[in-house]
């Protein structure tokens, strides 16, 4: 049996003005359709009937049977007649039900928010009845085989008396038995004959159409939704329609409105019938105002000179739809406007009271509703917006769009429950993978706790002689997470007893650390939240990458905003708190252009959005957190891949600079030490985020909690950055700092109790965003945007009184202790009490095995050819290699003034693989940051996939001007289906070339995360099941320090007459190319191989080359080769190129591996001619070649090594080809 | 000598404090980073500064139009002093978000010196995203502005969602008759350099910045201040190259510096 995991008991009330009611006192549910899935089971049924009568069924165009919504004995003897079946009705339907029982046994499928529905009902007193055409033998058999029974007062199904539906006597019936007037009930329906009956029978009516019922007429229902999870905010809308006396304030433009200008070519791109959009933005003001307030605070909101204030658009509209939030959402702009209110009209908004802001786009033409419906569905996400929609009669009968407040509505009082783990080992299993549970009988959602870690926990209290309450277990799941703990690389696996990130990751660092003595440049590597190293004498540098993919495929802004924000958090919370100085990012996505659709839920129920919808989103999240916290973005990639699609990968870092001492204290020290303070600062905490840390420790399916994503407010973050970076650290007014991330408070919380030696938290003191949270929910919510630390007592004042200042919100939520325990109190009731040893080290090892057997793959026929013009053309059209300028030119990469080498380079403006900056401007060094991530590799051998990235990410610094010996490296592990010994023995051989060619290079890695189980498990578009794994990902980011910033090099060719020459051996190493890509997603099997002693050296004289400041121009060659590097450096230049394959050091059998090959190692340069003697001097050893020249003429020419010219472009055409792909994003 | 006295303000996400001081100390003054809520609660004077400053950034997240609540915040409770800075013959800049705050003020133009009264607007760009490039400019002042003192052109960074400066007829020839118009977008040689549209974002008449009619308060959508070194113009690496190769010197600052020298200059 399948059903969502609801959590908690949010009851969103959602008020609607103008409409009158009745009071709602019962609900009547229809079953088949609504509450249980059966349309396909009947079916299913039906075909074995037929086929047992030696009938051939015939299919409807929906892939049934029979005829939804419609039963009863008349309808059945014509389904008889059809298929000329001899036996009586009665013979004929026993078999059949007989059949269906059968069926329905074996696979019955809840539609999702069924259950958290009846119990919310229950609790809140409403009569639930149950009318169906179906007799009452089968709904009592279904309704008990959900176990459902308990919440039903009545079912009734049809008898000789009551006729079956669209006849309303089945309604009229269960109304009758439950003493309730029909006009006082609200039936749910999902089809037309339902609906029919329920408004013939006087009722109210809910329709919820599902796949099958999808083309019903629900004319005659009060609302269509898409889900009985929203039944109760339709209902709330009904009901409250007396308390409300929020009021609107509408914004219009008055000028040309470029965003109405893009919406409506966005909408005309889908729907060509569109002519106009006007675009209104609306504050809900939901706190009593006079219209004087209103007036003025409508003035403040708005500029007269290109705006106005009214009620209604400036143009005619066909139809009007609004886009708001739903209840409990991070709404910021309302934030804003609360406090522009306030501070304009000396007001406090005080109990619930509150702004909401929302936005109306008026579309004009003559569209139908089911196409406006299709607009608005383009615009906004259904798990943090809400939409309503009303055409112009509507709109003008109404007086304008319905008044809507969003307030979150916690009507029950917090309780602690204690968890009975006396039981047998199948619940535990239950309350590990579904959560604990609550009264009602629904589920809290994951605690991703496996047998061997309950069991633990089972005895951990049984030696305590007691049952743990429900925010202790709550609490040891966040911290035993596989996010939080890593177990995967910490466990054991095959021999290798300490696991693969003591030995690999950090055993790699231990040891080039002793290898470089005195010149060890690293500071601070793996105990913090970020990495540091040494800047210079008097700065240290940070940096941290992280990944946020699951939040990201369910809300894309959304969890790109807080990635990119929180990473910012891991620099704010380096030490005593790092200076964010730069941003990165990189996203891997499947291909925008086309969509496939996958669903979560069955029966083709929840969508995922599409690819383009995702990309774009996630593009928006990192604009406008990097943006908006005046942060420079320097540095990004995109990535394209089919396996993406289920689930991208959204990769978010930070670099910071810290002094490296604050009055004579080492900065990147902190200890919070007992009596100090625990202090939250920053965001309130809402239901926000809770179980993100267990979440996304799964595969992504229908399970997967809504709650689990946030927005961020990167102003709130930005007040508290500034406040604590620039302010209070440098005062020293605490001993300790972390963010809260993952797990919330009852991970910074405990992680600091770590450095004391316990803690003591009284939850009720904690500032929450409305009232009625759960603790165990306050304790692990992942609200945004809070930072927790350790003031000593004697430094609160002053503190608090710098907060205050800044418009920082700070509280007092405990104390640090030394007692060993980490103790939480709510109301001055011990709720919670651990051992921190055990909270911390509790958890079991589960030892990992792995297997691994080496992949072979189709070699791809290489075709020799006379002109490489045009798969030159295609490589610089395609996805990986194209150039996202659109991207870079949105993500302020200016801001701080110290930017040097752009992301976009040349004249050309070529997307860099690396770029440096200026941390501190009154020094001329710089950091350099690059990066290097095959995922398609993968396919062929994760060690060589892992090589590959290693060298790319120092080559591309090295190319750029670092020093090979001042590179430090970052992983992030992004894997799949991680509990499958084979995907184990991948992640072995990847972290096994991680140590190998760290220590070779001498490369030290500083920090690090991963991320396990990166799939999709979920339906196709034909509702098929469907697991998608993404490609074994490493990114590794590397960053250096430049001593001198004026001789960092960028990659466009310079000047003309210059000489190009190719440094490293180029090899027939195709295997998982682009070039193969581009032949019809082909793999081969010749995967790039390193040698890492080689290169070193390369390097070392590339970066004697670059200190003597004899390279014009660098460029590593990656995706796509020689060839692309060729047209990269001309495009930049925007100058021509003379090439002869002629002298290409290393070996290739033919003119198209020598192109696109992928070899590492390579780095293509030019140089001015008059320093030919003294580079080819410092290259001597080296495997280099001089192959061509720059050129005034605009074209790319190649010759092969027999003289022919295999490439004459036109350095206008590549240029364009270049551009071409994402022009118009 | 006279150091004059800058006043940088910053919170509530304004961002570009930092460099903006440092543009005018690498010219001689002494700069204070301000937050608004000190200057609000009088732990730091206005009158005490020569030059005020409204840097870059994201005020308020640009909720509610783009420098909207932070102009808010202002008026509400610091007009007066503002307005009597402003009419003490004082220098005032606002960059990017600072220009939007200024705007929202109505600290520009501020025809027939009617300061407060909001005459033009800042609408999102005309690829209403935000958009990070370079841009020309060329100075079309004619009231003798301190800031634009020998200033003639000018190849500097922009950075904005909301830079599209918007006004009825009638306003904009009265900004053109008195000459308010500080900067123009134009076809100059980052441009022809980069293969970019002149105008990035729509602004009409290609305006770039404004000042008011004494000249005494400046406000400009693209960034001077990342326009203070050599490697933050848009050729360095060819420009280190030609003058490599030619046996010259590189220099160490680039043009964008020469807007805080002269308010610097104007003190002394």
């Amino acid at each position: 049996m399948q059903y969502r995991k609801d959590i908690g008991r949010v009851s969103t009330i959602t008020n609607e003005t103008k409409k009158s009611l009745s009071p709602i006192k019962a609900i009547i549910f229809d079953m088949d359709g609504l509450i249980v899935d059966t349309e396909i089971i009947e079916s299913k049924s039906l075909e074995i009937l037929l086929k047992q009568y030696g009938k051939k069924p015939i299919y409807h165009n929906n892939g049934l049977i029979h005829e939804v919504g419609h039963a009863g004995p008349e309808k059945f003897q014509a389904f008889k007649k059809k298929y000329a079946i001899k036996d009586t009705l009665e013979v004929f339907r026993n078999k059949k039900r007989k059949i269906f029982m059968e069926l329905l046994q074996k696979k019955i499928t809840v539609f999702p928010g069924f259950f958290s529905l009846v119990a919310s009902l229950k609790k809140r007193k409403y009569k639930i009845g149950l009318a169906s055409s179906r007799n009452s033998e089968h709904i009592n058999f279904t309704i008990e085989s959900i176990k459902a029974k308990d919440y039903f007062d009545v079912l009734v199904g049809p008898n000789e008396n009551i006729k079956h539906k669209p006849h309303p006597d089945l309604f009229i019936e269960a109304a009758k038995q439950l003493n309730v007037d029909p006009k006082n009930c609200f039936a749910l329906e999902d089809s037309e004959a339902g609906v029919t009956a329920a408004h013939a029978a006087g009722m109210k009516i809910i329709a919820i159409p599902n796949q099958y019922t999808k083309t019903h007429d629900f004319s005659k229902a009060d609302k269509i939704i898409d889900s009985l999870e929203k039944v109760e905010e339709v209902l709330a809308s009904f009901e409250k329609k007396d308390e409300i006396n929020a009021q609107r304030i509408e914004v219009y433009a008055t000028v040309f409105d470029t965003r109405a200008d893009i919406r409506k070519k966005k909408f005309q791109m889908e729907n060509k019938k569109v002519t106009g959009i006007e675009i209104a933005d609306v504050y809900t003001i939901d706190k009593a105002f006079n219209k004087n307030e209103l007036e003025k605070l409508g003035l403040a909101l708005s500029n007269p000179v290109t705006q106005t204030i009214t009620t209604k658009p400036q143009n005619k509209f066909a139809y009007a739809i609004e886009i708001g939030f739903l209840p409990g959402v991070t709404d910021n702009v309302a934030n804003t406007t609360r406090e522009t209110a306030e501070d304009l009209l000396k007001i406090t908004f005080t109990n619930g009271e509150n702004v909401y802001t929302s936005q109306t786009t008026f579309i004009a033409g003559s569209i139908s509703k089911k196409e406006a419906i299709a607009l608005a569905e383009s615009l906004y996400n259904p798990l943090i917006q809400r939409m309503q929609i009303k055409n112009y009669e509507e709109y003008s009968k109404d007086g304008g769009m319905d008044i809507t407040v969003p307030k979150v509505h916690l009507n029950h009082k917090p309780e602690i429950s204690k968890v009975n783990l006396n039981v047998p080992d199948e619940e535990l299993i239950k309350i590990g993978k579904e959560g604990i549970a609550n009264s009602d009988g629904t589920r809290r959602g994951p605690l991703a706790l496996d047998l061997l870690y309950m069991k633990t926990i089972q005895a951990y209290f049984k030696k305590l002689k007691r049952n743990p309450t429900d925010i202790e277990l709550e609490s040891l799941a966040q911290t035993w997470s596989e996010h939080c703990k890593h177990t995967i690389f910490a466990d054991p696996i095959d021999e290798i007893k300490d696991g693969l990130y003591k030995t690999f990751i950090k055993g790699a660092t231990q040891k080039i650390r002793k290898n470089k003595g005195t010149k060890d440049f690293c500071v601070s590597v793996f105990t913090d939240n970020s990495g540091a190293i040494t800047f210079d004498d008097n700065y240290i540098i940070t940096h941290k990458v992280e990944t946020h993919n699951s939040p990201s495929a369910l809300d894309p802004f959304g969890g790109a905003i807080t990635g990119i924000v929180g990473v910012n958090r891991d620099t704010i919370g380096f030490g005593l708190g790092a200076k964010p100085v730069a941003n990165f990012y990189g996203f891997c996505l499947a291909d925008p252009r086309i969509d496939i659709p996958l669903y979560k839920g069955k029966n083709k129920t929840q969508k995922m959005l599409s690819s383009k919808r995702i990309m774009n989103g996630v593009i928006d999240g990192v604009n406008a957190g990097g943006n908006q916290s005046g942060i420079p973005t320097p540095q990004g990639f995109i990535y394209f891949d089919e396996r993406f699609r289920g689930k991208p990968l959204v990769f978010a870092g930070t670099v910071g600079v810290m002094p490296k001492r604050i009055n004579n204290k080492p900065a990147h020290i902190k200890k919070a030490e007992p009596d100090d303070l625990i202090v939250m600062i920053g965001g309130r905490v809402g239901k926000d985020g809770i179980h993100g840390a267990t979440f996304s420790s799964q595969a992504l399916d229908s399970g997967s909690p809504v709650t689990a994503v946030q927005i961020g407010d990167p102003i709130t973050q930005k007040k508290l950055s500034d406040a604590i970076v620039k302010e209070a650290r440098d005062l020293l007014l605490y001993n300790s700092i972390t963010d809260n991330g993952a797990g919330g408070l009852s991970c910074s919380v405990a992680e600091m109790a770590k450095e004391s030696g316990g803690c003591e938290v009284n939850l009720e003191t904690v500032p929450l965003k409305y009232p009625g949270l759960e603790p165990w929910e306050i304790w692990i919510s992942e609200s945004q945007e809070r930072m927790t630390l350790a003031v000593p007592a004697k430094n609160y004042k002053k503190f608090a009184d710098l907060m205050q200042r800044r418009g920082v919100e700070s509280t007092v939520i405990g104390r640090f202790t030394k007692n060993g325990k980490c103790v939480v109190k709510y109301d001055n009731k011990t709720i919670m009490d651990l051992d921190l040893e055990f909270l911390h080290n509790g958890l079991p090892q589960r030892p990992l095995k792995t297997t691994y057997k080496p992949t072979k793959n189709a070699e791809p026929k290489l075709v020799a050819k006379t002109n490489y013009a045009k798969d030159v053309i295609s490589l610089l059209e395609s996805l990986n290699i194209t150039s996202f300028s659109f991207i870079t030119q949105q993500y302020d990469h200016v801001v701080q003034a110290g930017l040097v080498l752009s992301p976009l380079q040349g004249r050309g403006r070529i997307n860099a693989e690396t770029s440096v900056f200026r941390p501190v401007l009154s020094s001329q060094k710089g950091v350099i940051m690059s990066q290097g991530l095959y995922p398609k590799y993968s396919d062929i051998d994760t060690y060589h996939m892992a090589a590959a990235s290693l060298d790319t990410a120092i080559r591309n610094a090295v190319a750029a001007g670092a020093n090979p010996d001042y590179i430090a490296i970052l992983d992030n592990f992004c894997w799949t289906d991680s509990t499958n010994p084979a995907r184990l023995g991948q992640l072995k051989r990847a972290a096994e070339a991680c140590y190998d060619y760290a220590v070779a290079y001498g490369t030290p890695f500083i920090s690090g995360k991963d991320s396990m189980f990166n799939d999709f498990k979920g339906f196709d578009q034909n509702g098929k099941p469907i697991h998608i794994s993404i490609p074994p990902t490493l990114l590794v980011s590397a960053i250096g320090v430049i001593n001198d910033i004026t001789k960092s090099v960028s990659l466009d060719a310079k000047i003309s007459g210059d000489l190009v020459y190719i440094l490293g051996d180029t090899f027939d190493e195709l295997g998982g190319s682009e070039y193969f890509s581009l032949l019809g997603d082909k793999t081969g099997n010749a995967v790039p191989k390193v040698d890492a002693e080689k290169n070193k050296k390369l390097y070392n004289a590339v970066y004697k080359a670059i200190e003597q400041e004899l390279i014009a121009s660098s460029i590593s060659i990656t995706r796509g080769g020689i060839a692309t590097a060729l047209a990269k450096k001309a495009i930049g230049g925007m100058l021509g190129l003379k090439i002869s394959l002629k002298n290409i050091p290393g070996k290739t059998s033919s003119d198209t591996a020598t192109l696109f090959s992928e070899s590492q190692g390579r780095i293509l340069v030019t140089i001015a001619p008059e320093n030919k003697n003294a580079f080819e001097k410092i290259m001597k050893g080296n495997n280099v070649a001089e192959i061509g020249k720059v050129t005034n003429e605009p074209k790319i020419i190649v010759t092969n090594s027999k003289g022919n010219q295999i490439i004459n472009i036109k350095l206008e055409e590549a240029a364009e080809a270049y551009r071409e792909t994402f022009r118009d994003y | 000598m006279n150091k004059p006295k800058v006043i940088v303000l910053s919170g509530y996400g304004l961002n570009c404090e930092e460099e903006t001081k440092l543009a005018f100390e690498l010219n001689g003054a002494v700069g204070d980073i301000v937050h608004i809520n000190d200057l609000i609660a009088g732990k730091y004077t206005l009158s005490d500064y020569q030059i005020m400053a409204i840097g870059g950034g994201f005020a308020y997240g640009d909720d509610t139009g783009a420098g909207n609540a932070y102009a808010n915040k202002m008026r509400n409770h610091l007009w007066t002093d503002i307005e009597t800075f402003v009419k003490s013959g004082k220098l005032v800049i606002g960059i990017c978000n600072g220009f939007q705050i200024l705007m929202n003020l109505g600290l520009l133009p501020a025809l027939n010196m009617k300061y407060g009264k909001r005459e033009m607007g800042l609408m999102p760009n005309a690829i209403p995203r935000y958009t990070v490039r370079f841009a020309d400019l060329r100075n079309d002042n004619t009231t003798k502005s301190p800031w634009l003192k020998d200033i003639d052109t000018l190849s500097v960074m922009m950075s904005n969602g909301e830079g599209r400066l918007v006004a009825d007829e009638k306003v904009m020839k009265e900004v053109n008759k008195k000459g308010v118009v500080a900067f123009r977008y134009y076809q100059g040689p980052t441009s022809d350099y980069l293969n970019l549209p002149y105008n990035p974002n729509g602004s009409i008449e290609d305006i770039a910045g404004l000042t008011d009619e004494t000249g005494h308060v400046l406000g400009m959508m693209p960034h001077p201040e990342r326009a203070m070194f050599f490697t933050q113009t848009a050729d360095w690496g060819l420009v280190k190259e030609q003058l490599k190769r030619a046996g010259k010197p590189l220099p160490q600052f680039a043009d964008g510096l020469k807007i805080f020298a002269n308010a610097v200059e104007y003190f002394k």
